[in-house]
């Protein structure tokens, strides 16, 4: 054999070694979200948001070395199935991050956590899992799905409203949204109106809420239904009847909305104004990177990138043992950009809520910006059904 | 139920009526004449819509806009035809089918490689920004008049463009019997290509004309092509009277049976069930239409003679 083959050889060799002995202390993350289609928007979020909390650890999670493997489940629960699946079993990531959308998260939610790998929802928070089915191995960093509804149902109440008109697409989300509202709002309900999913024109329903001349407007359009609604709403002259809603004017469509959504008010956890120095940082840092405003979207996902981090240490970096992660994750022992932040008993954030209001920002950006607080540590409905401790 | 209401609606239900007959003129001319099932018209639409958006950044005006908009659906029209749709003609409808739908599948997801996956907008022009009160609390935007009178506009300056040009009779001619046509010595590609390339363009007027109301995403052609075919299916395939008097037909019955619906069989049910039962009926009357129509005339309401 020559020299150099030998010399090649042992190089190979070595590097091949350093490689496995760097592979015992990585953590690897697979993260799953909607990168393709209308709703693309929404993962990208997700998937900056947690990219950037990791670079600004350093390229790190709880001191070992991170990889992150993003998937897209093309917001199709069969293909998400199949993606997490290649996740656990090929790549055999240590944690799940995912989904955006629930009825993804109801597909993967079993097959993650039967295969003994914590999965950790940075947006979906259906009740499903909030309730009877609680899962140790289960944790949501946004919220349980009804609470944004109830956050504008109580400021609908408190307010006073009379009366309210009720809009949301036919699908189950929407009529979750609207019995959301309902939960808390105990006013006159003039008419709900469901919508086809994806109908872009609504002049004859807003023709419908001037004839009935109601107190307020609830509402629940994401994406591109919602940037039609507000703008058409805007056309039409009704902007004196109080527009509420959830996901309609957010970071992903204030883009798009401009003007038009100035003023409407909306429901959520966080928004990029919240005054505290971490969120500060948090929002100068992913617009700098991305050039976009980040929405709550992207700061549940930096707060579950900061929760892994903070569940390894306190599991003194050893990813093998289960319990003490898991018990790491529930103490949820880190500086959330919201402020405040820990789990109930059925892994959901107990946590404040805010009615927010689109706002534009002196550089001609829009954002929402909090008006006040609502709820104060504020829990899930379902969560005296689980039996976790 | 007030006379203003009514009013409102039947304006709505006319602005949907001549935005699905800009789409819907193109797609009944490729398919009538050509015999060409073009799945992709609804993303030239789409196109459009997104070439409005980047010219409005660009010039800063929606006037601007439109006039670069116009020339350059044109040219995208012309281009897919000679790059892709040229190859297809002589090809079954299933090769078609499946060509076209792959293009709706390739451009869906390149116009949000180039232009990302948010909603974009476009400013109403300031000229028609304004509003008119047609019935207490609910402006009508002006904007959505000029509309209704662009797209009245355009299907009289159609009409009379395929009853009184020559290119206009031989199109007809082509609808009816092509290779007759042909066998006189007409070139039926080039006409083929400019009754292609004009039908991409009303696509991309239409989408330019509603990118100010509504907002400018991947995939919001898909939705309004099913409806285009239900138009042209409806009118009679070929006919651009067919499907002027169709769009109109299917935008006043969806948009009148969406508001008034539930009203009407109040009179009947009881308030719930009158609500619940309306919701699910309202969005398959332009179904029942096309069905009931079919039943009585199976080649549409103007069957192109053959």
């Amino acid at each position: 054999m020559k020299p150099g083959l030998i010399l090649l050889a042992g190089l190979t060799a070595l590097a091949a070694a350093a490689q496995s002995a760097a592979a015992e202390d990585k953590v690897k993350v697979g993260l799953i979200a909607t990168l393709s289609g209308p709703a693309a928007v929404l993962g990208e979020q997700v998937r900056d948001g947690f990219n950037l909390a990791v670079k600004t650890l350093g390229g790190k999670l709880g001191g070992l070395d991170a990889e992150v493997i993003v998937v897209d489940d093309q917001l199709k629960p069969d293909v998400a199935v199949s993606k997490v699946k290649g996740l656990i079993e090929r790549d055999k990531v240590d944690f799940v991050v995912g989904p955006v959308f629930s009825n993804i998260l109801m597909a993967i939610h079993k097959p993650v956590v039967e295969s003994n790998t914590f999965l950790i929802s940075p947006n979906a928070g259906t009740s499903s899992f909030a309730g009877k089915e609680c899962n140790p191995d289960f944790f949501v960093t946004s919220y349980e799905n009804d609470q944004v509804h109830e956050v504008l149902g109580k400021y609908a109440q408190d307010k006073g409203y009379k009366s309210a008109f009720l809009m949301a697409p036919n699908y189950q989300a929407g009529k979750d949204a609207l019995a959301g509202f309902k939960h808390e709002f105990k006013g006159e309900i003039v008419d709900e109106v469901y919508t086809p999913l994806g109908q872009l024109d609504f002049s004859a329903e807003l023709a419908k809420i001037a004839a009935d001349k109601p107190n307020a407007f609830f509402t629940f359009m994401p994406g591109g239904m919602g940037v039609n609604l507000v703008k058409q709403y805007r056309q039409a002259g009704l902007a004196s009847i109080p527009f509420l809603s959830a996901f309609t004017a957010d970071e992903s469509t204030l883009p798009a909305e401009k003007d038009a959504a100035l003023g409407f008010l909306g429901g959520a956890d966080w928004a990029p104004d919240m005054d505290n120095p971490q969120s500060k940082a948090f929002v100068k840092a992913y617009e700098a990177a991305y050039g976009s405003v980040p929405g709550s979207y992207a700061m549940q996902a930096y707060d579950a990138a900061m929760l892994i981090d903070s569940a390894i240490k306190d599991a003194g970096g050893k990813l093998s043992d289960k319990d003490a992660l898991r018990e790491g994750l529930k103490k949820a022992n880190f500086t959330s950009l919201r402020g405040k932040f820990k789990f109930g008993v059925n892994n959901y954030p107990v946590q404040d809520f805010y009615l927010v209001k689109a706002a534009k920002r002196p550089d001609g950006k829009y954002e929402t910006e909090i008006v006040q607080r609502v709820f104060t540590d504020y829990g899930d409905s379902y969560a005296k059904d689980c039996h976790m401790k | 139920m007030s006379l203003g209401l009514v009013i409102v609606q039947t304006l709505n239900g006319l602005q949907l009526g001549v935005l699905l007959f800009l789409i819907a003129a193109g797609l009944t001319l490729t398919f009538g004449v050509m015999n060409f099932v073009n799945l992709a018209h609804g993303v030239q639409y789409m196109v459009g819509a997104y070439l409005a958006a980047m010219f409005a950044a660009w010039t800063g005006g929606f006037w601007g806009s439109l006039a670069l908009t116009l020339p350059a659906a044109l040219a995208f029209g012309l281009a897919l035809e000679v790059l892709i749709f040229r190859r297809l003609y002589d090809r079954d409808h299933l090769s078609q089918i499946l060509a076209t739908f792959g293009i709706i599948l390739f451009l869906n997801q390149a116009v949000k490689t180039i232009w990302g996956a948010a909603p974009l907008s476009v400013p109403v022009p300031a000229s028609l920004s304004g509003s008119i009160v047609l019935m207490p609390g609910l402006l009508f935007p002006v904007y959505r008049l000029a509309l209704i009178g662009a797209g009245l506009a355009t299907a009289l300056a159609l009409y009379l463009f395929i009853t009184h040009t020559r290119v206009g009779m031989l199109v007809r001619a082509g609808s009816t019997n092509a290779p007759m046509v042909s066998a006189l010595g007409v070139n039926i590609r080039r006409l083929f290509m400019l009754v292609f390339g004009f039908g991409a363009m009303l696509a991309g007027f239409a989408g330019a004309l509603v990118a100010p109301i509504l907002s400018v995403e991947p995939g919001m052609g898909d939705n309004l092509l099913i409806l285009a075919f239900v138009v042209i299916v409806i009118g009679g395939i070929g006919s651009i009277r067919g499907a002027f008097i169709a769009a109109l037909m299917v935008g006043l019955i969806d948009t009148l049976g969406r508001a008034f619906g539930p009203q009407l069989l109040r009179l009947a049910l009881s308030p719930s069930a009158a609500s619940q039962t309306g919701r699910a009926l309202a969005p398959m009357l332009i179904y029942i239409l096309m069905a009931a129509v079919l039943f009585e005339r199976p080649a549409g309401l103007f069957p192109v003679r053959r």
